[in-house]
């Protein structure tokens, strides 16, 4: 198994010193040591740095995100970002003219089940996180295939200065999004492609801490592409 | 309390009815990541008591009044199943139910980290499948290892056990037999990682020494079932990351 120069930490365990820990929500201090809060890993190298196998994604202001429509309101949809906070659209966002409920309804923009990308403008933690469309490349999802993994695992899916995203992207030819709250969507030219993409993005999660990854997720790309026959 | 006459609950060898000696737990076994469809889950048996844990959350609570503006909400729900005792139990909340999921629940609130996440809930399910007494230890322990496996931020993991007293012996981890004759039952939670008593309950009557004797006993078995909780973490995921590798 090559869990070698890494350990799996458990809530309680004590942190070694100079630990690296990217989200401070996920580890607590007692004691004057820092202590893991969640199972996670370990790599103890000359900086030791913990990673949290799963995280839970909290909105941030500016950050991009796939969200799912789901429920309609009369000003406005909710919408599920993978969060324990359900974001808010406003319709006169959305459409980029005011909206009057009396001659118009939201339903013909969109429906439940739509996937929106947009960009959270703010959260506060008092009220729910509001979303904005009104920005290039932003707004209601056509086309393409949306994927779901844990939002710790975003970062090893985009890779050390995005390698990992790189490779997928010239060796499938797929628009491929990586949003912060774990969904990713995929658009390919070639819809035979997009399992494809499916299937080495979910090989990325199971084995996130296996090293030489992109490597071997390039090798199982390229299989599959001999297997079923796509180019 | 009181002992019923012609049950000899101590031997003369100083064993326990079970063959147990007075400082010996129950087998213990752990499960985690037992069902599908929650964030977390566990299943813990002490002995013949089996606890069925299940966590959802953080999420938005479907009750919008339960929510509190700084940190998350617990909740919790003890609840025995109408087959775990040997009397077909009412599956209706008891009294005692409803007492013992509040008493779980600020066993729990200390040690999660419900800051993180205002104004959200955490769903915690404890469903007793069988009952042989210490069936709240039994579910802090179960609870503590599925809040772990749902990836919720907690101080430790927390760990229960009962001490109790029969024929004028402390007794650790007692079954329902021991409970109905013994002097004493007095459960004990602790999150040993960061030195905290999380619950601690009596009923029955016990001497100040007795009581400072039985803390003891019951805190060194709980530092065993919180090594417990921590091997079975580890080796889950460790065996899934072996599992990939073929």
């Amino acid at each position: 198994m090559s869990l070698e120069g890494k350990r799996i930490v458990v809530p309680g365990e004590r942190l070694p010193e100079g630990v690296i820990v990217k989200d401070p929500s996920y580890v607590y201090e007692y004691d004057g040591k820092v202590v893991a809060a969640v199972v996670g890993i370990l790599e103890e190298k000359e900086k030791p740095v913990f990673v949290p196998l799963q995280t839970i994604y909290v909105p941030k202001p500016g950050d991009i995100v796939i969200g799912l429509v789901s429920s309609v309101a009369i000003m406005n949809w909710y919408v599920d970002i993978n969060s324990p906070y359900v974001a808010v659209l406003n319709a006169q966002d959305f459409l980029g003219r005011p909206f009057n409920p009396q001659q118009d309804e939201l339903v013909k923009y969109l429906q439940v089940g739509d996937y929106v990308k947009a960009k959270v403008v703010s959260f506060d933690r008092a009220r729910n996180p509001l979303l904005t469309v009104r920005e290039e490349g932003l707004g209601k999802i056509t086309e393409g295939k949306i994927l779901e993994i844990q939002p710790a695992k975003v970062a090893r899916v985009i890779g050390r200065k995005g390698s990992m995203l790189d490779m997928l992207k010239t060796e499938t030819g797929c628009d491929i999004f990586v949003a912060v709250n774990g969904r990713i969507h995929v658009k390919c030219a070639n819809k035979d492609m997009e399992p494809i993409v499916a299937a080495a993005v979910k090989m990325i999660e199971e084995k996130a801490h296996t090293s030489g990854l992109t490597e071997k997720v390039r090798k199982y790309i390229n299989e599959l592409k001999l297997v079923r026959g796509v180019k | 309390m009181g002992g019923k006459k012609g049950i000899k609950l101590i031997d003369e060898n100083g064993l326990r009815h079970d063959g147990r000696k007075p400082d010996e737990l129950r087998p213990i076994e752990m499960k985690v990541g037992v069902l599908a469809n929650s964030d977390g889950s566990a299943l813990v048996k002490f002995g013949r008591t089996h606890v069925l844990a299940a966590v959802y959350g953080p999420k938005e609570p479907i009750q919008k009044f339960v929510l509190l503006p700084d940190r998350a909400v617990l909740r919790v729900r003890y609840h025995m199943a109408p087959f775990s005792t040997s009397e077909r139990k009412s599956p209706a909340p008891s009294r005692r139910e409803i007492e013992l999921s509040k008493v779980i629940r600020e066993a729990l609130e200390d040690i999660v980290l419900t800051n993180l996440f205002p104004r959200t809930s955490i769903d915690i399910f404890l469903e007793v499948l069988q009952a042989d007494g210490g069936t709240r230890t039994t579910a802090i322990t179960a609870a503590s290892l599925a809040l772990a496996d749902a990836g919720i931020p907690m101080k430790a993991l927390v760990g229960g056990v009962a001490v109790g007293k029969v024929d004028g012996v402390l007794v650790l981890d007692i079954d329902e037999l021991e409970d109905g004759n013994g002097e004493a039952d007095m459960p004990v939670a602790a999150a040993p990682d960061i030195g905290r008593i999380t619950l601690f309950q009596l009923n029955g009557v016990l001497t100040r020494e007795e009581i400072e004797k039985a803390t003891t006993m019951a805190y060194n078995a709980i530092q065993k079932i919180v090594e417990m909780e921590k091997e079975v973490l580890r080796r889950k995921y460790l065996a899934e990351k072996e599992g990939d590798e073929k």
